[in-house]
């Protein structure tokens, strides 16, 4: 079987820029919902004093990750502040001392356990690196009565073009990317492990292989330069030639899937105890000077980040994330959430208009999950939700291959995010009026 | 602050516009053009831009009337021109074939909607249109290398019988027939140029023209030479790349293709051995056209990951 993929341009113009170290921005505005999940709760109050590493929220819901402060100073507000999903979510706004101080609780975890490994994971703050933010400790957290995976497969597709922050982290910390992989591997008792890197980094397959030689276990699978070829589904059947089911999660095929930068983070929190405060972005667009790799401070405002990286226009674009599935930030003061892994920038690009679909079926044929997106944007107009259900408009993975595709540049994978809405409503309408 | 343009995700577009694609339909329809030109002199030429420009003319004051945004930019009322031109013998008088314009553009295309929409191929839907209203005109092929001669010689095609054409003949075009089917090389150099840039897929065809094939091999009991003859005679040609790939009114997935490109070949046979007439592409074409949603519903693919067994939703 041959699954649907599309060819992207990869513009990786940041990939031989080295991660530089930005230095700690005087505030920090750090949002409250770093996840998907539900978002924590303040744990501190306006006037506090706080360390780097200190805990600023948390949550008792399982799936949530604490919040931790990334620079020292003083907690000068917690106010609403418009969230990238078009919410108002709570955050926390630091004023730094500028002395960078390191709280008293950082140190390395004491772990025996799989107990102790996972609560570790969970007190880092850990969350998945890649884009989604997937709480780590609530993935690793299965019951390994019920389902124990045979292998771990690690995320390092990178098939977002412009984003090379994964293949950074395999160049230059590939020795703690496979210590994370060794602690996962031996606290949750899984065997293998497979680690997919796209072929365009043949530096990154290189480096992991040579370092991979003395576990057997421990396999590199170059995988085709493709998208969405790190969709967890897609990445499954490319590394494993396994297929999760509809509605059926990773680990029914006995697979659990980790983002390639979260696993050093979790080798080096098991080391140090310094929480997840700090991540790896990169920067580019078309008006960006010098296409680079930051580490910068968790809440930093990102246009602080990109100054650094030598803008040569106003942008009226800025994308967090990639540009097939990043979301538009509405501001560009808008603070540096875990979960970014690139910031895009852009000025005048070409704009298309939406014209008749001429039934072309490039979206068909381009859809990983083998939907039919022009049934289903004609299926969502009529709000037809028997059809959108027979259509698995759910399966959606929203990698936006459809949209990009369409040579009468329509918004295919938006309708597909409006379809699940709709159908969601609809259902949960029918639900309570007892249907 | 300045102001951002927010928007949904994907942020990027491929390069390929519809206008874009029509241009490259345009561009492989030239050498069969220029065979054209070549065969039946320069009346082909004027009649082809005579088509073109009433399509282009018909589409615009159409949208007009309807009070809809013009879309004559994306070029496809240039491509079902052409074909409509290259569907009719370059005696036909030039008031005929407007009408065949304004049934393509106004009553095939428009009326269902536009680009897209429409369930017929507007130049196959034209075409037979005309054959049934000026049959006589519609029927008279003229001689190739006409204009050369002193005297209007016009002549039936290969398949109505008794001339007999070389291979070779049939290969270059120097047949009677319409403006551009006869020259089976400059349609195949223009399909396999959108093949290659991956504007059509080459599963129609040659599901098209392998069943005219293997059928006249049998009808003929087995010789090569009138297998290939047929399918270098006629319409075929022209109907399997340019009018049985048209987006709108063929299916979608490859399996729907195969069944329409059999389908095509298989009514294509059924006219030329049985019927009173004695070329079916364009109506094998349309009557598949008329089934196309009919084979898009039993050619649903199945969904990754989902249940062997279809019917009903999955969780």
């Amino acid at each position: 079987m041959l699954l649907h993929q599309i060819h992207l341009p990869h513009y990786k113009n940041s990939a031989e820029s080295a991660t530089a170290e930005l230095p700690l921005p005087d505030k920090v505005i750090i949002s409250m919902a770093q996840h998907i999940g539900a978002p924590c709760s303040p744990t501190v109050a306006v006037g506090d004093k706080v360390k780097i590493g200190d805990i600023i929220g948390d949550s008792d819901a399982v799936m949530s990750a604490p919040v931790h402060a990334s620079v020292s100073g003083t907690v000068t507000a917690i106010t609403d502040v418009l969230h990238i999903s078009g919410r108002n979510m709570k955050s926390v706004v630091i004023e730094s001392d500028g002395k960078g101080e390191i709280s008293e609780r950082v140190k390395p975890p004491v772990i025996n356990t799989r107990a102790d490994f996972l609560k570790a994971v969970r007190d880092s703050g850990s969350i998945g690196l890649g884009g989604a933010g997937f709480p780590t400790h609530v993935k690793l957290g299965y019951d390994p009565k019920e389902n124990q995976p045979d292998c771990l497969i690690i995320n390092g597709a990178e098939c977002e073009p412009y984003i090379t922050s994964d293949y950074r982290c395999f160049i230059e910390e590939g020795e703690e990317v496979l210590n994370g992989i060794l602690l996962i591997l031996k606290y949750l008792g899984i065997p293998n492990c497979i680690i997919g890197i796209e072929k365009n980094k043949p530096l990154a397959i290189e480096k992991m292989q040579k370092l991979c030689e003395p576990y057997p276990h421990i396999t590199v699978k170059p995988l085709k330069s493709s998208y969405p070829q790190g969709a967890e589904k897609t990445l499954i059947f490319s590394t494993t030639k396994r297929i999760v089911g509809a509605g059926k999660l990773p680990l029914s095929t006995g697979c659990i899937v980790v983002n390639s930068s979260t696993a050093p983070f979790i080798s080096q929190y098991i080391k140090t105890g310094m929480p997840l405060v700090r991540r790896r972005i990169t920067v580019d667009g078309n008006i960006v000077g010098k296409p680079a790799n930051f580490s910068a401070a968790v809440g930093m405002s990102i246009g602080e980040i990109v100054y650094y990286a030598e803008l040569t226009d106003k942008p009226d674009r800025i994308i967090l994330g990639g540009p097939m599935m990043g979301a538009c930030a509405f501001d560009i003061d808008y603070p540096l959430a875990k979960t970014n892994n690139a910031v895009l920038l852009f000025a005048n690009t070409e704009k298309y208009s939406q014209t008749n679909c001429i039934k072309c079926g490039r979206c068909v044929r381009a859809c990983s999950m083998n939907l039919l997106p022009t049934e289903l944007e004609t299926a969502y107009d009529a709000r037809d939700a028997a059809a959108l259900e027979k259509l698995n408009v759910n399966l959606c993975v929203n990698c936006g291959a459809c949209s990009y595709v369409c040579p009468a540049k329509r918004n295919l994978a938006e309708k597909n995010q409006l379809a699940k809405a709709f159908l969601r409503d609809y259902n949960a309408k029918n639900v309570k009026e007892g249907k | 602050m300045s102001k951002l343009i927010i928007e949904p995700s994907p942020h990027i577009k491929s390069p390929v516009t519809t206008q874009k694609i029509m241009l490259c339909v345009i561009i492989a329809l030239l050498p069969a053009l220029a065979a054209s030109i070549w065969i039946f002199g320069l009346r082909a030429l004027v009649m082809t831009v005579v088509c073109c420009a009433s399509c282009v003319i018909f589409e615009w004051a159409v949208r007009k009337i309807m009070k809809r945004s013009s879309t004559i930019g994306d070029l496809s009322a240039v491509v079902t021109g052409m074909l409509l031109a290259f569907n009719l013998p370059v005696t036909l008088p030039f008031y005929m074939a407007v009408i065949g314009c304004f049934v393509a553009i106004v009553v095939v295309k428009q009326f269902f909607g536009g680009l897209g929409q429409n369930f017929a191929n507007p130049a196959i839907t034209a075409r037979i249109v005309l054959m049934l209203s000026f049959t006589s005109y519609m029927t008279s092929w003229a001689e190739p290398f006409y204009y050369r001669q002193p005297e209007l010689v016009t002549t039936s095609t290969p398949l109505a019988g008794e001339s007999a054409a070389s291979l070779s003949d049939l290969f270059f075009g120097t047949v009677g027939g319409c403006i551009g089917e006869t020259c089976a090389l400059a349609l195949l150099i223009g399909g396999i140029f959108l093949v290659v840039i991956k504007v059509i897929s080459p599963v129609t065809p040659l599901c098209f023209i392998g069943t005219v094939f293997v059928l006249s091999l049998i009808s003929t009991g087995g010789s090569i030479e009138g297998a290939v003859a047929a399918i270098l005679s006629g319409g075929l040609m022209l109907g399997a790349i340019f009018m049985a790939t048209d987006y709108a009114t063929t299916p979608i997935t490859t399996k729907g293709k195969i069944i329409f490109g059999i389908g095509c070949g298989l009514v294509t046979m059924l006219i030329r051995c049985f019927g009173t007439m004695p070329e079916g592409v364009s109506y094998s074409i349309l009557i598949m056209n008329i089934l196309t949603p009919l084979i898009d519903r039993f050619t649903v693919p199945k969904p990754f990951g989902a249940a062997k067994k279809t019917g009903g939703t999955n969780k």
